[in-house]
């Protein structure tokens, strides 16, 4: 089958600092692919190169067989991601945050047309329309990470990211982001990356896991093999121990 | 042979220097083309635009207005105290008009502009920098230049010309208040000279600079915020170059358009 996204050979240094080496990986459509790895290792960077945020100084990353160029603007109108801090417009309500894409572009709604939209992605996330004319600054951390998802769901994209969806959050509310997140992806059939440490969203959220270090994808594979895959850097990321083939700076 | 370093060392600090003066001179020409490439192209945003117009245009007009006031005032009591050594008091009201319309009007408007404006420009979008608002936009379709850039450049460029011109009235106004409260002229003979000697020329001329010291002056704010560095230190180093840069090319390209006006 024909993955939804492909990353082969994708390099990217920052001065004479080599981030990703040489990073392939293929996103099958309609997974849940979950990258994990120590801080530092390039997850960010390559979500980011996906995007066009970073160029990449080599290799070439394609959705549904084409190569992302000149086609950006196709790629990010079916496209949307959930900010580690939420990344929320602080000038404008919660709900014309919600909204952006559906006030803008060629096939923009009405005002209240999208307003109605924004209240129901943001009750899909468990908030109520009160919310809605709040601004951002006037809401809980957990708050927020809602609003950001119900901001990445709310043009029905099919590919969506999660950069660190529980990053700050108390355990149960990350419970409650991890299970949302999965029920989205499910039922929305979109495709979905996320980058997290946290491996309770990994177990969570996953259907399939790529393990990220030194710059190259080192493990790859379906979530019921993480715990026997055999990989020596898994295994110390998974456990989490400070002994192992990963160097933990002290 | 150590002798021979330090000149070494010495001449490659230079050369860095310059190399890194002109690659930043380089990145801010290419980011003024970008922004003036996106104004001339659709999609326009014209409820941001107002939003700037508001914000950078009527809710400095205080601030220009209170300088304008003040300095019209000491201009008409400096000049008459510099006049009275060539019995040239009655000067002192088409030198006041004069100098606020050609040039303290659009300098003092623009350097004030630049401490309001720049700084907080640079603030937003370098705080939107930090918290991946400006990489959000993205994601969204939308193109963060003609999103927060243009509509700034635009409003400020626009906005300042009618700030000034203001601005240049209550000058003048100041200059007669004095005038006439403190130097005993009287109202219709300081009214008549401030008119009679002002030309056209002096009133477009400030226009056009303030027209030029807007644009620079979001564009500074622009620029440093869109390139601002992590944390709140980038933040707050983005927002003190702003105000910087901004004053110091507002001072040379008064400068360069006095030259343009009134050299011949």
């Amino acid at each position: 089958m024909t993955p939804k996204i492909r990353l082969s050979h994708v390099a990217k240094s920052f001065g004479t600092k080599p981030v990703l080496r040489d990073i392939t990986l293929d996103v099958p459509k309609g997974e849940s692919m979950v990258i994990i790895g120590g801080s530092g290792t390039g997850k960010s960077v390559m979500l980011k190169c996906i995007l066009g945020l970073i160029p990449p100084d080599s290799g070439t990353i394609e959705v549904d067989d084409k190569r992302i160029g000149r086609d950006r603007e196709a790629f990010l109108s079916q496209f949307g991601m959930l900010f580690q801090g939420g990344a929320l417009f602080d000038s404008l309500h919660v709900w014309q945050n919600v909204a952006f894409r559906l006030l803008r572009g060629r096939d923009r709604l009405s005002k209240r047309e999208a307003r109605d939209v924004a209240i129901e992605k943001l009750r899909r996330v468990g908030l109520s329309a009160e919310t809605a004319d709040l601004f951002p600054a006037e809401l809980s951390g957990g708050m927020q990470k809602r609003v950001g998802l119900a901001r990445a769901i709310a043009a029905d994209p099919q590919i969506i990211f999660f950069d660190e969806p529980t990053t700050g959050l108390d355990p149960i509310m990350a419970g409650v982001i991890n299970e949302l997140v999965r029920e989205i992806v499910v039922e929305m059939g979109a495709t979905a990356i996320t980058i997290t440490h946290d491996m309770s969203s990994v177990r969570a959220i996953a259907d399939k896991v790529a393990m990220i270090h030194d710059g190259i994808v080192q493990w790859t594979g379906p979530i019921d093999r993480l715990e026997t895959s055999g990989d020596p850097y898994l295994d110390q990321f998974i456990t989490g121990s400070a002994t192992g083939p990963i160097e933990a700076v002290r | 042979m150590v002798l021979l370093r330090l000149i070494d060392d010495f001449l490659a600090s230079i050369g860095r220097s310059v190399l890194a003066l002109c690659g930043a001179v380089g990145h801010l020409v290419m980011f003024g083309a970008i922004t003036i490439s996106h104004i001339l192209r659709p999609p326009f945003y014209p409820r941001e635009l107002g939003i700037q117009l508001l914000r950078i245009g009527y809710f400095s007009l205080p601030v220009v207005g209170l300088t304008a006031l003040f300095t019209g005032g000491a201009l008409a009591l400096q000049i008459y105290s510099g006049g009275a050594r060539f019995n040239a008091e009655s000067v002192v009201p088409s030198i006041v008009a004069i100098g606020m319309v050609r040039e303290l009007g659009p300098v003092l408007g623009g350097l004030m502009v630049a401490g309001r404006v720049s700084a907080s420009i640079a603030a937003e979008i370098g705080t939107m920098r930090v918290t991946e608002q400006i990489d959000a936009l993205t994601t969204l379709s939308t193109n963060p230049f003609k999103y927060l850039v243009v509509p700034r450049v635009l409003a400020a460029t626009l906005s300042l010309p009618l700030l000034v011109a203001v601005g240049d009235i209550i000058g003048i106004f100041g200059g007669y208040l004095v005038g006439v409260g403190r130097l005993e002229f009287s109202s219709a003979a300081y009214i008549h000279n401030t008119v009679d000697f002002l030309e056209a020329g002096d009133v477009i001329s400030g226009l056009v600079k303030a027209a030029a010291f807007g644009f620079i002056v979001a564009l500074m704010g622009c620029y440093h915020g869109y390139n601002s560095g992590r944390g709140a230190q980038g933040v707050g180093q983005a927002t003190t170059n702003a105000v910087v840069t901004a004053s110091i090319l507002i001072l040379a390209t008064n400068y360069l358009l006095t030259e343009v006006f009134f050299s011949a």
